[in-house]
């Protein structure tokens, strides 16, 4: 049971890390997701999905991709 | 349905003996409690992802979830939001708590707060919070796992329709005992592959059976399709849904099981990567909540066959039925078994964590300071069968709903311990003796306003100058608690500073 190539490559010491400005990208997720009004729709539906459902599932890769971008430029 | 119990069993017995198997996975020296309740702090970037991920995602969640969607609707959708949002604050903070942990060797997240203030007090409130959050958690996963079994066929208020639950739990206690938290580490890694599995599967050969999304969306009631819009004067389920989300988000990973999965990790660094891959299981989540609305489609509410199901799980049984009306038994056997194992993890790392707690923050600060490393470790490893057994007890001895309304409490109770935890990663203005008032406000408010909706729901209408604004009960509280923290944080400092008492330094936060 040994660990994948990418959990081995971790850079260390702990310490010195930059803490940056991209972290104000990390609101986005939370403006995006926790204003109602901007998804409450029925319309554009997609494949069936009403606005409201798939607005909030395509939110999930969309978040993570901020995230990504975020750790890149701290890293 | 005997091919579905035949596999069902097979993979359950299987699992279980991999708990067993794991204390020997780079093994350690099982007398130290990091060792047992923390696997080592050894976990990469990819078993901490299953841990992490096995562990929050639990199978309450899978069963509750689609069920408050097939019964209330857009509503249950909170979980998106909610599991999305959690994630930004996972990366900003967590790491920071993995850096001082790992430093000064604490194992619980009271400890933190105990080394950081020097106010065991302030600890215990912060510990007892969570094993007290923790235990009905315990207990609900025990009805995830009943709702399934009851979906074999095999129901009843008798002895015999209990002892599988009762064996899976036993045999649970026991790998917990003897592998500790290597265990779920290992066998999260199999639920979470059938998991996603069943998710895969049924997200495709479901909706096809029922005429693809738009016609399932076409079945759900047009007042339950989206959140209503809020009356004049009122915020209405608009703002109940977003202070859902982002409480539940800010409480999540203060949940002694999280922190323990997160302190688990190798380093921060897998930490702020786990910050990035962990939404995998928010998009699963997503899915799994539709499921609730393709149980309402199918219909399976009204069939005969499905009667005596939901009588006995109420909206809880949807998604069973749902499986077994749509999918083949041998299929249903694996869907199932991967739910029951979804049972498993997270029990056994709530256990883990609460015993942590209890052995670190209780035991050696109240009943024995004098513990040595290996009596430490047995107290951990027994208290966490305590957890255990306790709440087997809890479900068979007490009604359900006891177990849902300590659990809507455990959810708002939770919060309270943000400012005890998160602040103090990030500044030394707090002062002990200011935080613990603060939480006792917290706690006390948030109680009172969940009487005030007789424990059936956590949205109170807060009146503010003529406009009403529906909250989750844990951010209004939560920012009383703020307030009064921040307040007397300057005057006890003037009278009795416990900054002197701080055992961390500046660099150890990184």
């Amino acid at each position: 049971m040994s660990s994948p190539d990418w959990s081995s490559r971790e850079p260390e010491p702990e310490r010195g890390r930059r803490v940056s400005a991209w972290r104000f990208l990390l609101l986005i997720p939370f403006i995006g997701t926790l204003w109602v009004p901007f998804y409450n729709h029925a319309l554009p539906a997609v494949f069936g999905f009403p606005f409201f459902y798939w607005y909030q599932l395509v939110a999930v890769p969309l978040s993570a991709v901020i995230i990504f971008i975020v750790y890149k430029a701290e890293s | 349905m005997d091919i579905a119990i035949v596999i069902f069993a097979v993979l359950l017995v299987l699992v279980l003996g991999l708990g067993f198997a794991a204390g020997r996975w780079r093994s350690g020296d099982m007398t130290r409690l990091d060792e047992w309740g923390l696997g080592g702090r050894q976990f990469g970037v990819i078993i901490s992802w299953f841990l992490i991920g096995g562990d929050i995602y639990t199978a309450y969640t899978f069963i509750a979830v689609p069920a408050l969607m097939f019964g209330a609707g857009a509503l249950a959708f909170f979980a998106v939001p909610y599991t999305i949002v959690a994630y930004p604050i996972l990366y900003v903070i967590f790491p920071k708590l993995w850096r001082v942990s790992a430093k000064h060797g604490f194992v619980t997240g009271p400890e933190f707060v105990r080394g950081r203030y020097g106010n065991r007090y302030l600890a215990l409130a912060v510990g007892i919070t969570g094993i007290v959050a923790t235990m009905p958690y315990i207990a609900l996963q025990l009805v995830g796992m009943q709702t399934v079994i009851g979906g074999l066929g095999i129901t009843g208020a008798g002895f015999g329709a209990h002892l599988p639950l009762i064996i899976a739990f036993l045999v649970l206690a026991a790998f917990t005992f003897t592998s500790g938290l290597r265990a779920p580490a290992m066998i999260a890694i199999v639920k979470d592959l059938l998991i996603y599995l069943t998710i895969i599967v049924a997200i495709i050969v479901i909706p096809a059976e029922l005429g693809g999304f738009g016609a399932i969306f076409a079945k759900i009631a047009p007042a339950k399709l989206l959140l209503p819009k809020p009356p004049a004067g009122s915020g209405g389920l608009y703002s109940g849904y977003a202070t859902l989300a982002l409480g539940s988000a800010m409480a999540l990973f203060l949940y002694p099981h999280a922190t323990t999965g997160v302190l688990s990790a190798r380093s921060s660094e897998v930490v702020r990567r786990n910050a990035v891959i962990l939404p995998a299981y928010s998009l699963m989540l997503g899915l799994i909540t539709l499921l609730g609305a393709m149980a309402v489609a199918s219909g399976v509410a009204t069939m005969p066959q499905f009667a005596a199901g939901f009588k006995e799980f109420g909206t809880n049984f949807a998604v069973p039925a749902l499986l077994i009306h749509t999918l083949p038994p041998w299929f249903v056997g694996i869907a199932f078994a991967a739910i029951a194992i979804g049972a498993l993890v997270p029990a056994a790392i709530m256990a883990i964590a609460s015993a942590n707690i209890f052995t670190r923050d209780i035991w050696r600060q109240f009943i024995n300071p004098r513990v040595t490393a290996g009596q430490e470790s047995m107290v951990a490893r027994l208290f966490s069968i305590v957890m255990i057994i306790g709440a087997l007890a809890f479900i068979f001895a007490l009604p359900l709903k006891y177990a849902i309304q300590l659990q809507l409490l455990g959810g708002i109770w939770m919060i309270q311990i943000f400012p005890a935890i998160v602040f103090s990663l990030f500044t030394r203005f707090y002062n002990g003796w200011a935080l613990l008032v603060g939480w006792a406000c917290g706690i006390g408010l948030a109680t009172h306003y969940a009487l005030l909706n007789h424990l059936a729901g956590s949205i109170y209408p807060f009146h503010i100058a003529g406009y009403t604004f529906p909250c989750y009960i844990a951010i209004a509280t939560f920012i009383v608690n703020v307030v009064v923290s921040t307040a007397l944080s300057p005057i006890f400092h003037a009278f009795a500073s416990d900054r002197i008492h701080d055992v961390t330094t500046e660099a150890d936060y990184g």
